[in-house]
């Protein structure tokens, strides 16, 4: 019993220490106050302001939130395509050499940090001529995605039956009919995983985005908040995009687990 | 007709993947080479690697990083090690539902938690530096240290434990003999997961202490981005792939993927 309580309250302790820094900037996110620490009363001017773009930045903070949730939709859309036409794929290659090679090379961005994925595709847009901004970003989270898209779809095909497909290629169907009709209804909740993991993934990417993203001043959250932290000092108003961004991350996450959650239960029946 | 045959054979839907991972992994990768033994004319040269090891500069910083690395791993072993226990023991805690709140962290931007950092310590009255950046660091990495951890002490058969004890072992010779071996592989996927981001870490160092300390990451950064030492960030690059290389050939790539599988949480 005792020991119970011991090993609860290290836990609860350290989730403390956790959220203690998030629980701050939501706090004073909700008061007037130009610096952390000085609570001035409740009020949502900081919220008002970021919204309406009172204030200095504003404007700059909504045009970064839109880019990020552009390229994030963006990027998860490509990933998922792509990683399920994969998936399929390196599903039914016989060879296992030549399956290990391409699953090694699918490990690869998961394994490098995000400094090294993104100075190497910064070298290759260089070499390339191909001069930074959208594409380039957009290109770029897709790399880092995919392979977590393939992970996700490569599950619900190992619980497939493997001959509805040809079955319904003997049907007359063509294959992508059959991609459609047969395959994408058994795989949809390992595409949702992955598509929900890439959003987060590439709104949470702050390396690769830098590297990548040119110097015609596209700039995403990231990006901002780095340009604006080397400046000395955080915009206020950043306060109020951290709670948003920390509230919709648990939703997102929420919501994924409880599609886990589910999934676990039908394949225990 | 053949094309449409090409097509059915559902192997061949792997090609357009394959070539996409040839052109946008393999290829950068190459290029970090390439440009790594090259001048800024573009003839061979090896004095990009060399500058490295003779130039004070970078290599202190790599050294300094690699300490700052280990000094945050530890900690977070040290600390994430009880909690992933705890967690993982059903005895102790109901699990489900607190290893999300410890894992949501992982989630969210590296520079927002950085910020948030800085946050508590002007809230705190504290002064920005060493200690914040170390502090910093472990309360980014933590979570990498106990999921690994939690997952791997989860799947230890709990029969070990009781045949030890059935044989006269005690607690601590339980943990030395029984769990802490078998719970390895975890660990070393946390190792891996906190030692080797650490050290390429660059903006957090910088917001953490005020562009004070400089971790390597940071080196590497302000050589790429400018054409005149380009070449140069790229040996640097070359350096950090070639550690990533050997620390995951010497633990024996733990990394299964299984922290990036559907059951995620």
């Amino acid at each position: 019993m005792m020991k119970k309580i011991l090993a609860q309250s290290y836990l609860y302790l350290l989730l403390l220490a956790l959220y203690a820094p998030i629980a701050i900037i939501i706090i004073f996110s909700f008061t007037s106050s130009k610096s952390i620490g000085d609570w001035r009363g409740f009020s949502l001017e900081l919220y008002s302001n970021m919204f309406s773009g009172h204030a200095a930045h504003s404007a700059t903070i909504m045009t970064a939130l839109i880019n990020t949730v552009v390229i994030a939709v963006m990027a998860a859309a490509l990933s998922t395509i792509l990683g399920s036409i994969a998936a399929v794929g390196i599903f039914n290659i016989r060879n296992r050499k030549l399956r290990q090679a391409i699953q090694f090379t699918n490990n690869i961005p998961m394994i490098n940090p995000d400094i090294i994925t993104g100075i190497s595709l910064f070298l290759l847009f260089i070499s390339l001529g191909i001069s930074g901004g959208y594409l380039t970003v957009i290109l770029a989270h897709t790399v880092f995605c995919t392979p977590y898209v393939v992970l996700n779809v490569m599950p619900r095909l190992a619980r497939m039956n493997p001959n509805i497909y040809e079955a319904a290629l003997d049907l007359g169907a063509t294959p992508l009919q059959a991609f459609r009709k047969v395959i994408i209804p058994e795989i949809r909740p390992g595409m949702f995983s992955g598509f929900i993991l890439s959003f987060t993934l590439s709104i949470d990417d702050f390396a690769v985005t830098l590297f990548t993203k040119g110097s015609d001043g596209l700039e995403t959250l990231s990006t901002y908040i780095y340009a604006d932290a080397r400046k000395g000092g955080l915009t206020p108003e950043l306060r109020c995009l951290a709670a948003i961004i920390f509230l919709t991350v648990l939703i997102l996450l929420l919501v994924f687990n409880y599609r886990s959650n589910r999934l676990a239960k039908e394949q225990q029946h | 007709m053949n094309i449409q045959k090409f097509i059915a054979k559902r192997s061949n839907w792997t090609i357009l993947y394959a070539l996409f991972l040839a052109f946008f992994v393999v290829l950068p990768l190459i290029l970090i080479g390439i440009y790594a033994f090259r001048n800024t004319e573009g003839s061979f040269t090896l004095q990009n690697i060399t500058k490295f090891f003779t130039q004070s500069e970078a290599l202190n910083t790599f050294v300094y990083s690699v300490g700052i690395a280990l000094i945050t791993t530890v900690i977070c072993i040290l600390l994430g090690y009880p909690a992933a226990y705890i967690l993982s023991n059903s005895e102790l805690t109901k699990g489900g539902t607190l290893i999300l709140l410890f894992i949501l962290p992982m989630w969210i931007n590296v520079l927002m938690r950085s910020l948030a950092t800085v946050a508590l310590f002007d809230f705190l009255h504290l002064k920005l530096g060493e200690g914040a950046l170390i502090f910093g660091l472990c309360y980014d990495f933590l979570p990498f240290m106990i999921y690994p951890i939690y997952n791997t002490i989860r799947k230890i058969d709990k029969s070990y434990i009781e045949a030890a004890q059935d044989l006269g072992a005690t607690n601590m010779q339980v943990f030395t003999k029984v769990l802490w071996p078998l719970s390895v592989p975890g660990i070393i996927s946390g190792i891996m997961m906190v030692f080797l981001p650490t050290i390429s870490t660059f903006a957090i160092s910088e917001i953490l202490t005020l562009n004070n300390k400089r971790l390597f990451g940071s080196i590497i950064q302000d050589n790429i981005m400018m054409s005149d030492t380009m070449n140069y960030g790229a040996a640097l690059s070359l350096i950090m792939l070639a550690i990533i290389a050997i620390t995951s050939f010497a633990t024996g790539n733990q990394d299964d993927g299984e922290l990036n599988q559907g059951g995620l949480i």
